[in-house]
């Protein structure tokens, strides 16, 4: 069954948490000189799949050969000398430090336990000029762009005896030009005959440079495939899971658009130095708009900037046709904005806090300290919506980190409905939660914009959003790329806007 | 020094040109002050906070602190005086013993911050009030040397030279031992931090424990590391302000950790860890003396303005600290978002 | 099932609180006298009484720096602020100002100190500990300085009964205690401020995302820490009739920290335990009161008090509590 040719091998990797099942029966080839891309979806498997590869975490069951030895490492020091390196996206280096330190930190060279200063320099630069790239190594490595620091990280990543080599999303902070630079720094080590793993979710840049291409789904396996063989569109239905014929069909069950309907919130032209080109986007009372595109298309970025969590540096936000800079959440949810953040446990829930408290802070914290939201007024929100919600909880009085994640968000919903909100916009509401709480999240959508309340819907859940949104604007690669709306919404459509290579256009 | 190296050490720069500033104006306001045995006596006096100093430069390098470097000092000064005065022990034990001490007092406050992830500030405000009560219940009163070995009367024995003063030649003037003890952890401390691999895993913890323990260095080793340094410093500060004033006193030290840090902070170290500078906290402590010499030659100001300047200029530093890392964080864009 | 003993609050007193009896416990068989209470002259006198009487400056304390624990702060300042207010309380009086007079200046100046560790903290984002420790030590340097580093003596009946009258029999300052608790609980209960403490401790960024503004809170909470050391400042130079920059609060921070600690406030911030802190708060003082009824030097207390805030904070460790279940911990 090895491969000859194979470098590292993963088979039938299981991985599982307390009531997740994370991985199961996956596997992965890699193979001297290649690039291999590693795509999936949130959710799909592929950092947990990383970190059991790296040691980070210890898989349930399968094996890992390297070379045809079985190896089991515990930690990603012990995956680093066995010759795992990985550069993750957050790069991991210390950035007051020198990039010479950077590279060698840990293992540098010592007489009698003394730093040899010249020579750690030395070794660093031979590094970095195996990689082609030639900078002051002495200079503080945070004062370099984030592609320089990214090249260093492989540069330290290679010092030890590197034969595989793990990037997990090293291109999200990059400019093109930036990530040109790194493939030809990939091309070079493929030809050095290391073999690469590459995790990103920018298809161009998964044509541009891979050999091969594996795609896990929901902690699966779905398959291996030669990337000159593989269609974009074809990718992305593996990703998604969904036949392209079988989504001709779907467009049928989407909501009708609303037609003579006047915005009332309009985006202008607003945009972020590094986290959205600018873009026009309106959404009126009554209405879901649909945001669509990969994870980092700039989705989330869009709703931080209207929720006021992060400040537009252009355009004008108008708000009832006037011109208004939104700059705190306060602010935001004094005008009525209700934002359920994406990151559940980061973001929205406060863990130890009751399920009553959860539900009555936005409304209080509109209302300010002393307009103080009586005991049993606040006893009576939250049996309202714990009821309305359908919120499974023993009692209103259960913190809310003892809650499944379906009825946390589902708190944070209530939350946000609580203070009655004209604009609700929702990130990922549907992320991690079982069907019957996705169903009932999607009925209330439908009777929340029944009464009038606007909502702006991010998900990667192509189906969801069709199905949904009266109106969907697709975004990749921080921008917009188009608005769909009536006949047009269909999940085939937002695939081949999302799939469009910019070459195509 | 060219262009980019001044820029790439502004806190450091800084702290220099104030210390310089500083010491320009007190020579050309007060007579007397730029004569060598006048500066060499700040400098003595000042030397058990410069070491203690120097011991907690390592723990705020990795981003904790230490609040009971005071302590550590006043409990050193009176236990060392009891065994030798009163337990008639030879220093030659005594000093080593409480050197072990200081270790092992270092290592627990490191232990319970590291496992039990304790909050260092609490661990060692604990430790501060620890060590204070002991001091006070081992002798209420200070304790005056009369042992020949550590001091007091004059004496040929060898370990004298801890306390004798050494003639410098040229100059007529002398400095005394404990001033030299000082000079000397200075070097270590600098070369350790500059020239070992532990002390580039302190900045490394500082600058970034994740990435730290990622890329595989020992975080554990080198986090209890910079609390056993910084106690043993402490103990050696103790032993110093022992000789220096021949008098064990179980109060030495107190209010001393704001002045340790404020001498760190001063010095250019990054209260968030991963930068700084042992040079700094030297020049740091020679700052705070100099504010203290002023203060004395202006006999109109009170002495508790001393107290007051330090915690402003402290506070004056952290806010420039801030200041620039604001700015480092819009230049480099956003690196390492948490 | 849905008695008193199943809410959080009595799941956290339960422990100070059983602490508490076995202190009393120790007292009742072993100081003769301990549990006498008499009447002199219309006044509450005994030892449990002066407990009360003694243990009302950190009482008054605890239940600021209870709203500062719960931010996930802490403030190291207190005793710094408690020798400021006493100490410009004492000259002022001495100058022969009006009581309200004094009291709305000394008081005001506390509330200065709070305000300036709130913009230091919420604003600047300086580091609570180290902010609050500038004005520990630069604090107490300006109480040096106000008296000239003397003890400023007075004579006035109205200043002195905040520390030493008594009103219905029962010490002042224990009133004013009691009065301070109530107002606490009150500002806790029946506004929203409770709920937006907790929610800043418990988890700052999704208190921030659901709209509270989380600086203003803390701004808040270490103004108010500040106006109950400034008050705890007042009853302490009142019930020694003069202010005493140098001695006033010294080492008071940790027993405040100990007392909300003790009864049941984690330092990480989130739920807090007002009644908890007051009980820590008498825990502590009747422990000290016997181990001097004991005849134990008072330095011990002092070191007695380091290792129990150690236990204390190691109880409340996650880690350490795991490492008693099962296998130990993977840290």
């Amino acid at each position: 069954m090895a491969d000859a040719t194979a470098l590292l091998q993963l088979r039938g990797i299981s991985k599982g948490f307390p009531g997740v099942k994370a991985l199961s029966d996956v596997q992965l080839t890699i193979r001297r000189g290649e690039i291999h891309s590693l795509m999936g979806e949130n959710g799909a498997g592929k950092s947990t799949l990383i970190k059991v590869l790296t040691g980070v975490y210890r898989r349930d069951g399968g094996e890992i050969l390297l070379n045809g030895t079985s190896i089991d490492a515990r930690s990603p020091e012990e995956a680093q000398r066995l010759g795992i390196s990985t550069v993750y996206q957050e790069v991991n280096l210390i950035p007051h430090l020198s990039v010479a330190e950077n590279i060698c930190l840990g293992r540098q060279t010592t007489t009698l336990g003394f730093l040899k200063w010249k020579e750690i320099r030395q070794r660093a630069e031979k590094a970095l000029a195996r990689l082609g790239i030639e900078i002051d190594v002495t200079e503080t490595v945070s004062n370099y762009s984030i592609a320089i620091q990214q090249l260093v990280a492989i540069a330290r990543a290679l010092d030890i005896d590197a034969k595989v080599l793990i990037l997990d999303e090293p291109t999200s902070s990059l400019d093109e030009k930036e990530v040109e630079a790194l493939f030809t720094v990939l091309r070079k080590l493929k030809a050095e005959g290391l073999g690469i793993v590459f995790v990103t979710h920018f298809l161009d840049q998964v044509y541009a440079v891979s050999d091969r291409i594996t795609v896990l789904r929901n902690g699966t396996y779905v398959g291996e495939y030669e990337a000159a063989l593989l269609p974009r569109l074809q990718l992305i239905s593996k990703m998604m899971g969904k036949e392209l014929s079988e989504l001709e069909m779907k467009a049928a069950d989407r909501v009708a658009t609303k037609a003579g309907v006047t915005p009332f919130l309009k985006l202008k032209q607003v945009g972020r130095k590094g986290s959205l080109k600018p873009l026009d986007l309106e959404i009126a009372a009554g209405e879901i708009v649909g945001l669509s595109g990969l994870l980092g298309s700039g989705r989330t970025e869009t709703a931080r900037i209207v929720f006021g969590l992060d400040r537009a540096d252009c355009g004008e936000l108008q708000l009832d046709g006037k011109a208004i800079s939104i700059t705190s959440p306060r602010q935001a949810s004094g005008l009525k904005f209700g934002f359920c953040p994406e990151d559940r446990k980061v973001q929205a829930i406060i863990p130890n806090l009751s399920v009553r408290e959860n539900i009555v802070l936005a409304l209080q914290a509109n209302r300010g300290w002393m307009g103080y939201v009586s005991r049993p007024t606040q006893i009576q929100l939250a049996d309202k919506f714990i009821k309305a919600l359908n919120i499974k909880t023993p009692n209103p009085e259960q913190p809310i980190r003892l809650l499944s994640g379906g009825n946390q968000q589902k708190v944070i919903l209530a939350r946000w409905l609580a203070s009655n909100p004209r604009l609700l916009i929702l990130d990922e509401p549907t992320r991690g939660i079982d069907v019957g709480a996705k169903l009932e999240i999607e009925k209330l959508m439908a009777q929340l914009t029944g009464e009038g309340m606007a909502i702006l819907f991010i998900s990667s859940d192509l189906e969801e959003t069709v199905r949904n949104s009266h109106r969907v604007v697709v975004l990749r690669d921080r921008q917009k790329v188009c608005e769909l709306r009536g006949e047009e919404i269909s999940e085939k459509n937002i695939m081949h806007a999302i799939a469009a290579s910019d070459s195509d256009q | 020094m060219n262009l980019r190296a001044i820029k790439r050490n502004i806190p450091f720069v800084a702290t220099a040109s104030v210390c310089l500033l500083l010491f320009l104006f007190a020579s050309l306001r007060y007579k007397g002050f730029l004569k060598l045995p006048y500066l060499l006596g700040f400098i003595s006096d000042d030397a058990y906070l410069g070491i203690a100093a120097i011991g907690l430069t390592f723990v705020i390098l990795t981003g904790g602190i230490d609040l009971s470097v005071g302590g550590v000092i006043g409990l050193t000064s009176i236990s060392l005086a009891l065994l030798v005065e009163k337990h008639h022990m030879n220093p030659m034990y005594a000093i080593p013993l409480v050197l072990v001490g200081g270790v092992l007092f270092g290592t627990l406050m490191g232990c319970l911050i590291h496992f039990y992830l304790l909050p260092p500030f609490l661990v060692t405000l604990a430790g501060m009030f620890l060590v204070r009560g002991l001091a006070f219940v081992f002798n209420q009163e200070s304790i005056q040397l009369t042992d020949q070995m550590l001091g007091g009367h004059s004496a040929s024995h060898s370990l004298i030279v801890f306390n004798s003063t050494i003639k410098i030649p040229l100059a007529n003037t002398s400095i005394p031992g404990t001033t030299l003890i000082y000079f000397v952890i200075f070097l270590i401390a600098l070369v350790v931090a500059q020239f070992t691999k532990f002390g580039r895993n302190v900045y490394a913890l500082g600058g970034n424990e994740h990435s730290a323990a990622l890329m595989g260095l020992p975080v554990a080793r080198t986090k209890i590391g910079v609390y056993v340094i910084s106690s043993l410093c402490s103990t050696l500060a103790g032993i110093v302000h022992l000789l220096y004033n021949v008098k064990g006193d179980p109060t030495s030290g107190t209010g001393l950790e704001l002045d340790a840090i404020a001498a760190v902070v001063i010095g250019g170290t990054l209260l968030s860890g991963g930068v700084g500078y042992i040079a700094g906290t030297i020049i740091g402590v020679l700052i705070l003396s100099i504010i203290q010499a002023i203060i004395n030659f202006e006999g109109s100001l009170n002495s508790w303005w001393t107290r007051i300047a330090i915690g402003m200029l402290l506070l004056l530093f952290i806010l420039l600290q801030k200041l620039i890392q604001a700015k480092k964080f819009k230049t480099a864009g956003t690196f390492q978002k948490t | 099932m849905n008695s008193a003993f199943n809410s959080p609050t009595w799941h956290k007193l339960k422990w100070p609180l059983a602490a508490l009896m076995l202190v009393l416990l120790y007292n009742y068989f072993y100081t003769p006298g301990f549990f006498q209470i008499e009447m002199k002259a219309g006044r509450l006198f005994g030892s449990l009484i002066d407990v009360l009487n003694r243990a009302a400056p950190v009482m008054i304390i605890s239940l600021g720096m209870t709203l500062v624990i719960a931010t996930g702060g802490v403030d190291l300042s207190v005793g710094a602020v408690m020798a400021i207010s006493g100490a410009i309380a004492a000259l002022l009086i001495a100058k022969g100002f009006a009581l309200p007079l004094v009291l709305m200046i000394s008081l005001g100046v506390a509330i200065v100190a709070g305000v300036w560790n709130g913009l230091l903290i919420g604003y600047f984002k300086v580091p609570p500990i180290v902010a609050t420790l500038i004005l520990m030590v630069s604090g107490r340097g300006v109480a040096q300085l106000l008296t000239g580093g003397n003890h400023i003596p007075f004579k006035h009946a109205g200043f002195e009964f905040i520390g030493r009258g008594y009103l219905a029999a029962i010490p002042f300052a224990a009133v004013l205690t009691l009065l301070l608790f109530i107002t606490f609980v009150i500002i806790s209960k029946r506004t929203a401020a409770g709920l937006f403490i907790e929610a800043t401790g418990d988890n700052e960024v999704a208190s921030r995302y659901a709209g509270v503004q989380t600086r203003v809170v803390q701004f808040a909470v270490y103004a108010a820490c500040s106006l109950c050391a400034g008050i705890a400042g007042l009853i302490a130079t009142a019930n020694l009739a003069e202010a005493d920059p140098s001695a006033a609060g010294i080492g008071l921070e940790l027993d405040a920290i100990l007392a909300v600690v003790i009864g049941g406030t984690a330092l990480q911030g989130g739920r807090y335990f007002l009644a908890g802190s007051l009980m820590g708060a008498i825990l502590l003082q009747t422990l000290t009161t016997t181990i001097l009824t004991r005849g134990v030097p008072t330095q011990w207390t002092q070191v007695v008090k380091a290792l129990v805030i150690i236990i204390v904070c190691l109880l409340q460790s996650e880690v350490f509590r795991r490492s008693f279940q099962r296998k130990p911990a993977t840290a």
